[in-house]
């Protein structure tokens, strides 16, 4: 078979304009606000009118599994757990019922990534910092953790009383969380290990590959009362660099929905219901002590 | 090529012009179309309506500056990973090769055991075998096994390049062609002899590219270890990335591996038409 070279070229050129024309991203106007730091009035939401992705459902993202206390049985529709909760305390402070409210699964780099959602916010835990609201928009935070520090019953570093006794010990954390960060305040003297979620940071403590571990809170109970056996909460502190960890509930950068979530948050927040749900799902007999 | 007896007809040279024209004339037309095809390509990625976008997220020089440091210095990680598990993974590959090849029926058990090995490391996924090896193995809590994760990383990694390299090099050894082995013992050579004298420096050189080929893929998979907790520059990227929710380290991280892959790969394809041009008499 034999092409003439510039009927060859000129496929060649058609080809690679076709496919590059098939990758690219079409339009979309999504200049719009700069920060989640604006609230509308609650008045102002209404489900008729709000910019929700699909029509008179309020599509709700969390990652997949969902951990206990803030979902529980990995079943975010059951309203059970402080997370599941809070998104339904939400969504009826916008109008919608809860028959209204569709979940969606959606993993860490989905979530970070820029672009369009296909979930009106995502609720997973996600600390609020400057850098991060760079890429997506934050609400109003619902939820501030402190960090604790987990280790084995049996370890050297069960007894520790202060930040400085943890020094010499080795610390994992899950990646990009708080707990990873607040290591620092440590200061151990060998790098921390960076594992892919909590179970797997639990994995390595009673393995002994780590000495302990650090979660935020919550999390640390479940982690003691479900995954890691002799387990125990050495003690909490709360993170000092930067600002204290807060969660929001995350939205697409400049989403026109930033103001009402907003406005929804801020109003559980006035009439005591985050607290009563925290008391409800968070909040468990045992006291930590706080670490210096 | 210095001296030549007669010299060259009208009609050779004119042949040598000819084809050195063909050649001038197809590196050109090579080249407008490299030049045409990269340059469309290209405009139409930052003409798009996402480029900026994408721009920022994946090719920001800020972030990239401000993660080089760390994704160096935990490549330096993967590079020492990588170094020693070939020298683990080249033994263990020549060992069960070896031992599948010799016909000796006394080695039967033996030769069961390697079988089994590389059917189940060859078609293990290696993310599996390292979550099996840097969580399991210490798991079990005998006295004796290492419980660095570097070390258990690196056995989770030989185990699973020396299934593909044993199979590598037998393939090498059984396309030796058999008069070689009669030869090596028609001089008095014992099996043993043959194999090493005869029989395995062929074998090796021809297959010297595709073992090579598996080293480029070992040097990559180090990034595997990140999910036991070590924290090599894949990690150390993705550290930054989720905390700031910014993509470039890892274009950042992917550079550092494209930099150090790319000196295995012209090895690679040196070694190849080296090796191509040997067997065609050149």
């Amino acid at each position: 078979m034999t092409i003439s070279t510039s009927r060859g070229l000129a496929a060649i050129a058609v080809l690679a304009l076709a496919l590059t024309a098939a990758c690219a991203p079409t339009s979309d106007s999504d200049g719009g606000s700069a920060s989640g730091a604006a609230s509308a009035s609650l008045s102002e939401c209404e489900p008729a009118t709000l910019p929700v992705v699909a029509k008179g459902t309020l599509t709700v993202a969390t990652d997949d599994p969902a951990y206990e206390p803030w979902f529980s049985d990995n079943d975010p529709t059951n309203g059970k757990g402080f997370e599941s909760a809070v998104a339904y305390a939400v969504a009826d402070k916008l109008g919608f019922t809860k028959n209204q409210v569709k979940w969606t699964k959606a993993g860490f780099n989905q979530v970070i990534q820029p672009g369009k959602k296909n979930f009106d916010f995502d609720i997973n835990q996600f600390s609020i910092s400057a850098q991060r609201a760079k890429a997506v928009d934050f609400s109003s935070p619902y939820y501030s953790a402190s960090q604790a520090i987990i280790t084995l019953a049996d370890s050297p570093f069960a007894g520790a009383t202060s930040l400085a006794d943890l020094k010499g010990a080795k610390l994992g954390a899950q990646i990009a969380t708080t707990s990873l960060t607040a290591i620092d305040q440590i200061a151990p003297t060998t790098a921390p290990l960076v594992y892919d979620d909590t179970s797997k940071a639990g994995q390595a403590l009673q393995n002994k590959q780590v000495d302990a571990i650090v979660a935020d809170l919550p999390t640390a109970y479940y982690l003691t009362s479900a995954e890691i056996t002799g387990g125990k909460i050495v003690g909490e502190f709360q993170p000092t660099k930067g600002e204290q960890e807060r969660f929001g509930l995350l939205l697409s950068k400049g989403s026109a929905l930033t103001p009402c979530v907003n406005a929804a948050v801020d109003s559980l927040n006035s009439d005591g219901t985050l607290t009563d749900l925290q008391n409800e799902w968070l909040t468990r007999a045992t006291s930590v002590p706080e670490l210096k | 090529m210095t001296s030549r007896a007669t010299p060259l007809s009208e009609r050779q040279l004119e042949r040598q012009r000819y084809r050195r024209r063909r050649t001038r004339t197809r590196a050109a037309i090579a080249a407008v179309s490299t030049v045409v095809v990269l340059g469309l390509v290209i405009a139409v990625v930052i003409s798009s309506p996402g480029w900026d976008r994408v721009h920022a997220t994946f090719f920001d020089w800020h972030d990239a500056k401000g993660s080089f440091p760390d994704v160096a210095k935990s490549f330096w990680l993967n590079i020492r990973l990588f170094l020693v598990v070939e020298v683990f993974v080249l033994v263990l590959g020549l060992v069960v090769a070896i031992i599948r090849v010799i016909p000796s029926p006394a080695l039967a058990p033996v030769k069961l055991v390697a079988v089994l090995y590389t059917d189940i490391f060859r078609g293990t996924p290696t993310l599996l075998i390292v979550l099996l090896v840097g969580f399991g193995v210490p798991a079990l809590e005998l006295s004796g096994l290492p419980t660095s994760l570097f070390w258990l990383g690196v056995i989770a990694l030989t185990l699973s390049y020396g299934a593909y390299v044993a199979e590598v090099i037998r393939a090498g050894i059984l396309s030796v062609h058999p008069s070689q082995w009669a030869s090596g013992r028609a001089i008095g050579l014992s099996y043993g002899k043959t194999l090493r004298h005869v029989i395995l420096p062929q074998a090796l050189r021809r297959v010297a590219p595709p073992l090579l080929n598996d080293f480029v893929s070992l040097q990559k998979d180090t990034a595997l270890l990140s999910t036991i907790g070590l924290v090599e520059s894949l990690r150390a990227a993705q550290v930054i990335s989720g905390r700031d929710f910014v993509f470039t380290p890892y274009v950042v991280a992917a550079c550092f591996f494209i930099v150090a892959t790319i000196p295995l790969a012209r090895l690679t394809d040196y070694l190849t038409v080296r090796s191509m041009r040997r067997e065609s008499g050149f």
